[in-house]
């Protein structure tokens, strides 16, 4: 033993830290497999999200869904107390990857929620592959996450890009449009939200007229505007964010275009932008996996807590910490709180079925939910629901291999 | 594509270009004659636009928004110029640019905690709130059309006041020759105020414009900041004749860019950036160095 050539003083203190050490080790080995300990030690959630910049409502809505979730559940998850640490990712994808070291190497985290940003979310997939980390997505849309970089301990409580524009293409055909034009941003998410819609466009039967784009995040849009008057196309698909969406459909009205050629688009064209939009957005129909009148028993129930809780609209935002937080509890509940049973834990969690606000969600083979795609139209100021326009639709994961 | 969608482009160009000149005007002014390199001038023009939703949602009238906006940014760069830029004239661009920086930084906060996060959108006045049918389909916003017509008055008034007052007369001394100037008994360091307050108040009056057919968020200054500089260098710097024909430019590039070559069109205008420096590494109407 090394200590014994060390000098008295300091053996003593060695020994005394040794032994305290071993005594630890042996309490916790001795203890471990008995749920009783296992549920004294907090689970560590690390949620990182923005807290500030662009994205910060967004942010905010899904840490007060989670924290609902949570405190519904009287503050623990299958008898696991939860225990929240905090990062803001500032929707900055170049300190995402410090960011998420620091929640898993330094904070030593369980399981991480985040985040909002899809080049963020890239960034946080990465490390979670390297390091084995649980990751739950609850709203990065990127594709890719589910598809050729899904994983076991990587799981998404939102959509994917392609799972809310899809069902567009047969809705627009149904109704009528045979010639349509696309615009949106030149980036990742743009490009493959268009790119979904079109493929539900074209299989349906229907031709493109053409693919108008700018730049991220440019918002002089008057010059394609005028472009669009010129072709002409009989109905237009849209996908804009934020502070874009909001200028797009003003412009759009003010050019008098929404008076010939109907707006159609991706849910968040209208979400959270509505308020700013005003009368402009009347008409404008969207897909997405919400609708702010989703006329469900959990629903209102849901709307009603986080009202009380927070006193703000729930939004789905809101509703994709909430299921983050259902999600967890699947897999907490599946081995009474023991998260080291890591091979149950993700069966479970794959296996989570549950009445979401949005409607019921199950989980694909890349650990995609499977979920209803509503149909809404802007009608007094708010997303109303219209039909549902997909049931139970499941993206293709295109590229997802390893399963265990 | 026929005359008449030409013709919708060319208004699209130069309105875009005129809307550019506002702002860009300020920063040429304050760069080419204190010297002084102002990072924060698009967050000046994104706290114009929130101080046109702030007003105009209390009053409800527009004109009270633009004078009021004008007004309040006016006096902000007055205070500005007292407690901080004063003492960086003369002093090396660095420090400037640290200033202005730490400026944009302090707005965004300040901003953020009197109008919050959220997008907001501003109604423009009644009376301009129609607009005119030009082809079967595509209707043009009066609006913006007033919009040309409200920055060419304005760039009528700084060409006016530069070249045909007094005060104008000591500005053009003072950005020929600083020490001169002052060596000849005339108040230049009373006039750099207000030329700062002027460019400050001219950011403030693009952000107020353009509030109505935008939308006001947290991050609309960026890109414009972005913008104004390639115009400023583009015409010559300090020079308010080439930051108008420099932004004309710049707005002919982009509109027609994104109609004939969409790929593109994102470095197009850095292209004619590039394109014009090396013909003419001073800008368009830039002075020689000496």
């Amino acid at each position: 033993m090394s200590h014994s050539i060390s000098s008295p003083t300091s053996l003593n203190r060695r020994t005394l830290l040794m032994g305290s050490m071993g005594l630890l080790t042996g309490a916790a080995a001795f203890r471990f497999p008995t749920p009783a300990i296992a549920q004294s030690v907090p689970l560590k959630v690390g949620l990182m999200l923005p807290y500030s910049g662009t994205f910060a409502k967004l942010g905010k809505f899904i840490d007060d869904g989670m924290r609902l979730y949570v405190e519904q559940n009287g503050g623990s998850l299958g008898g696991r107390r939860i225990e929240f640490v905090q990062v803001d990712d500032e929707s900055k994808p170049e300190s995402a990857t410090d960011n998420m070291n620091r929640l898993v190497g330094r904070e030593k985290v369980d399981v991480v929620v985040g985040t909002v940003h899809s080049g963020v979310a890239m960034a946080m997939v990465k490390v979670a592959r390297d390091t084995n980390t649980m990751l739950i997505i609850p709203n990065a849309g990127v594709n890719e996450a589910t598809g050729p970089l899904c994983a076991p301990n990587i799981f998404r409580t939102s959509f994917s890009n392609w799972q809310v524009c899809h069902p567009m293409g047969k809705v627009m055909f149904d109704a009528g449009h045979r010639n349509v034009a696309t615009i949106t941003w030149r980036y990742a998410a743009g490009t493959q939200m268009i790119d979904a819609f079109k493929e539900g466009f074209t299989k349906a039967g229907g031709k493109i007229a053409d693919d108008l784009a700018l730049p991220f995040p440019e918002v002089e849009f008057q010059a394609l505007i005028a472009r669009i008057a010129t072709l002409k196309p009989d109905a237009m698909f849209a996908f804009f964010a934020g502070g874009g969406a909001v200028k797009f459909v003003k412009d759009y009205a003010a050019a008098g275009l929404n008076k010939s050629i109907p707006l159609y688009g991706a849910g968040f064209l209208t979400d959270g932008t509505i308020q700013a939009q005003g009368a402009d957005a009347a008409g404008i129909k969207t897909t997405l996996h919400y609708a702010d009148d989703l006329d469900l028993p959990a629903n209102k129930r849901f709307l009603e807590a986080f009202k009380a809780k927070t006193g703000n609209d729930g939004d789905i935002y809101a509703v994709q910490g909430y299921d983050a937080g259902a999600l967890l509890k699947s897999g907490l509940e599946a081995v009474k709180g023991d998260w080291s049973a890591r091979a149950a834990v993700v069966e479970a969690m794959r296996g989570a079925k549950f009445d979401s606000p949005r409607g019921p969600v199950s989980f694909n083979k890349a650990n995609n939910p499977v979920q209803n795609v509503y149909l809404r139209e802007v009608r007094n100021g708010r997303n109303e629901m219209i039909s549902i326009a997909g049931t139970a639709v499941d993206d293709p994961a295109r590229g997802c291999r390893v399963q265990a | 594509m026929d005359a008449l969608t030409f013709g919708v482009q060319l208004l699209n160009g130069v309105q875009y270009g005129l809307l550019l000149f506002l702002v860009a005007a300020g920063l040429t002014l304050v760069f080419g004659i204190l010297g002084v390199i102002n990072l924060a001038h698009g967050a000046f023009y994104m706290l114009g636009a929130y101080f046109a939703y702030w007003i105009s949602a209390h009053t409800g009238s527009f004109a009270a928004a633009l004078v009021g906006g004008v007004a309040i940014s006016f006096l902000l760069g007055l205070v500005l110029e007292e407690l901080f830029v004063k003492r960086l004239y003369g002093r090396d661009h660095l420090a400037q640019v640290l200033l202005s920086f730490g400026l944009i930084l302090v707005i965004d906060e300040v901003r953020q905690m009197l109008f919050g996060k959220d997008v907001h959108s501003v109604a423009p006045p009644a009376w301009l709130q129609g607009s005119i049918q030009l082809t079967d389909v595509l209707s043009y916003p009066v609006y913006r059309l007033a919009l040309c017509v409200v920055c060419l008055a304005a760039a009528g008034a700084i060409f006016y006041v530069i070249q045909r007052t007094r005060l104008g007369m000591i500005i053009r001394a003072g950005a020929e020759n600083r020490d001169m100037t002052r060596a000849l008994g005339i108040p230049f360091d009373l006039v750099n105020k207000y030329v700062f307050a002027g460019g400050i108040a001219l950011a403030a009056l693009g952000g107020i414009l353009v509030s109505p057919i935008s939308t006001v968020f947290p991050g609309m200054g960026d890109g414009m900041l972005i913008l104004s500089f390639v115009v400023v260098v583009l015409g010559g710097i300090g020079s308010v004749a080439g930051a108008a024909i420099g932004a004309l430019m710049i707005g002919l590039t982009d509109t027609f860019g994104k109609v004939f070559f969409p790929q593109v069109s994102s470095i197009l205008i850095y292209v004619l950036m590039a394109g014009v420096l090396l013909w003419r590494p001073n800008g368009l109407l830039g002075k020689k160095e000496a």
